[in-house]
């Protein structure tokens, strides 16, 4: 007789799911399954809309990146334009996306996983929160509150909002950068750089500890994905894709994204909204992959900014050879994207043609399909748009960032229920760690949970005769 | 709600894009200030898995899309003594709404069959029925207090909170607007 334990909802992620597990007579997990519980249907409804609108509507499709389906929906309408855009507007966007890539990690590591790491996957779950670390640790909290502000400050200097800015348009952005702007957005690197350091360092050191997690975490033998630079260079904004496997060796490098099709295939299965992508030439579900921080340093030769290039080379020691296979350090890989996307921004803004007038090209629809892509914060992000005549929308696919995913965590917390979870004696803190290897890949679900007021968390295990041998509530 | 004793406070997200917690965070070292005055006692930021019996302030993001949705709004009505609906999706369906235009069966087709090459279906298996139309939270539940925004402003949040722990009736309007 099986048992199903149920977390729900999963906390501390952005967006709502549900894990479940199922016991043997044991006490053994035999599945672990991570069910997203949300649809908004996005690729439907925009269809019959002006392809102008796609930047500012697909953004709504998550506010913690929307910046990455901003840049992702106007590099697919810079496509259905057919221009390219003025070299000083895609420098603009670049810091716009390095900006949403620091508010974006400091909030993965600081607010939703530095209560994990600081005080404890056992500790008391009332006080297992950003909020406790404000207590336990002030100055760390700190230093996650201002450094997601400068992120989110940049953000809203180069376009008007923090959340859901809309300066970036098709052709380009909309409005030059004025000096004032520029020395401001500055101002605030150096002391950015500073926390992105030293919490680098403390997390350096911390990471011993961390042994049995790293090893139980999704340590896992996946391929990776990702956007690489025409050098193989680390990148986020622009690019080609890359994929490599376990060992390594590169399966597929420069792939243009329009043939994005070619590589990634998208599966379903019926416990969850979100879809699982592979990699196409090995089928499904073998051709599992990673994408996001782990997925971007693993695949890069080089940052290309001396602090981030010194913690790449760090980073790359966490194991004796081959890419980082343990998902426990995408915490360590978001840590090292913070130091060079302040470094990048740095050097951006200090361009001399960064003031530049000329900023967006102007074209009415030319091409009847347009695909974009971008890195997000959690991995690779792809929008393709076909229109009409008349420039409204006739199909839409997304391939959403934390969809690449979908299998790797489907694994891993699997491998997580199996180290740790034992049906026999169930201990909060083991439900916990299930959860924080989902908070590992910093999922972005935008999506609604249920189960609390009269459906509390109530987990009961019941031997063969139906008598309850353990409970376990979660209040 | 005295200045003596803590506010508790509930959150949660029904369909909508977690933005307005975004904004929620983006009170910064504000946040610092509030957590003495006030008690986050359920939120996907924290890891309290259970609304308690009464809570002084709730507040629900996104409109209700789906019978998990449904069950929330309801809970946080029960529960909560005030009810507010944060953010456009909440207050007048927004951008969740937009499928309302269309047959929900011809949605989901489009997701998970159209663009699907293995296993094309349609997910049933532990997760929520939807709704064949989303509504905003107070077509389903009374909500005492609007703040529209797409999201609301962490100025606004702030302003809401502050009048409320002082005791006084905010007024939403003066400090955000549709899209704002």
């Amino acid at each position: 007789m099986t048992e199903t334990v149920v977390i729900e909802p999963v906390t501390r992620i952005e967006g709502h799911a549900r894990i479940s597990l199922e016991l043997n007579d044991d006490g053994a997990v035999t599945d672990a399954k991570f069910h997203l519980t949300q649809f908004r249907g996005f690729e439907k409804f925009c269809e019959g809309r002006p392809y102008r609108e796609m930047p500012a509507l697909t953004a709504r499709t998550c506010g913690i990146c929307p910046v990455s389906h901003l840049l992702a929906s106007n590099k697919a309408c810079d496509a259905l334009l057919s221009v390219s855009i003025p070299p000083t507007a895609e420098k603009l966007r670049r810091i716009m996306n390095l900006a949403q890539l620091v508010q974006s990690h400091a909030l993965s590591f600081f607010h939703l996983s530095s209560p994990d790491l600081l005080l404890g996957w056992d500790h008391d779950p009332a006080s297992r929160n950003i909020f406790g670390v404000m207590q336990q640790a002030p100055e760390l909290a700190r230093d996650g509150i201002r450094l997601r502000q400068i992120g989110q400050q940049i953000i809203e200097t180069l376009g008007g909002k923090k959340i859901h800015p809309t300066w970036v348009v098709p052709g380009g952005v909309n409005e030059a950068l004025s000096q004032e702007k520029r020395d401001a957005m500055l101002a605030l690197l150096p002391e950015g750089l500073e926390i992105a350091k030293r919490t680098y360092d403390f997390y350096k050191g911390l990471v011993p500890k961390f042994q049995a997690e790293a090893g139980n975490f999704g340590r896992l033998d996946t391929m990776f994905l990702s956007l690489v630079t025409p050098l193989g260079h680390l990148e986020h904004y622009d690019g080609l894709l890359r994929i490599k496997d376990a060992r390594g060796r590169i399966v597929e490098d420069m792939i243009p994204p329009e043939d994005y099709e070619r590589v990634i295939g998208e599966a379903v299965e019926n416990f969850s909204y979100m879809k699982f992508p592979y990699y196409k030439p090995q089928g499904y579900p073998s051709g599992i992959y990673r994408v996001g921080p782990l997925a971007r340093l693993n695949n890069a030769e080089a940052c290309g900014t001396p602090y981030a290039d010194v913690a790449l080379a760090e980073f790359r020691m966490l194991q004796d050879e081959g890419p980082v296979a343990s998902s426990f350090h995408y915490h360590y890989a978001r840590l090292v994207e913070i130091i060079y996307a302040i470094e990048m921004m740095e050097r951006l803004l200090r361009d001399p043609r960064i003031l530049d007038e000329r900023v967006r090209a102007l074209a009415r629809g030319n091409a009847d399909v347009g695909i974009g892509v971008a890195e997000a914060p959690r991995g690779t992000l792809l929008h393709h748009y076909k229109i009409d005549d008349d420039g409204l929308i006739a199909w839409v696919n997304l391939v959403i960032a934390t969809g690449h995913n979908n299998l790797a965590m489907n694994q891993s917390i699997r491998q997580v229920a199996e180290a740790y979870v034992d049906g026999n004696k169930l201990e909060e803190g083991m439900l916990n760690r299930v959860e924080a290897v989902i908070r590992c890949y910093d999922p972005c679900l935008s999506c609604a949970s249920h189960a609390f007021g009269q459906m509390p968390l109530n987990i009961q295990l019941k031997d063969a005769n139906g008598r309850v041998i353990d409970e376990l509530r979660r209040d | 709600m005295s200045l003596a004793t803590k506010l508790t406070l509930a959150t949660a997200w029904l369909d909508g894009c977690s933005g307005c917690h975004m904004s929620f965070l983006d009170m910064d070292e504000r946040l610092v200030d509030l957590v003495q005055r006030v008690d986050v006692v359920y939120s996907p930021l924290v890891d309290s898995k259970t609304l308690p019996d009464h809570v002084d302030v709730g507040i629900l993001e996104g409109s209700v899309s789906s019978d998990e949705d449904l069950e929330k709004a309801e809970a946080f009505r029960k529960h909560c003594d005030l009810l507010i609906s944060l953010g456009d999706c909440a207050v007048n369906g927004n951008v969740p709404a937009m499928r309302n235009r269309f047959k929900l069966q011809t949605v989901i087709d489009h997701a998970y069959r159209e663009t699907a090459d293995v296993n094309p279906q349609t997910p049933s298996n532990r997760v929520p029925a939807l709704f064949e139309r989303v509504r905003p939270v107070h077509a389903c539940v009374a909500v005492d207090l609007f703040l529209p925004g797409c999201p609301p402003p962490a100025d606004a949040i702030w302003h809401v909170l502050s009048e409320l722990i002082a005791g006084r009736q905010p007024d939403p309007l003066a400090v955000s607007r549709f899209g704002a």
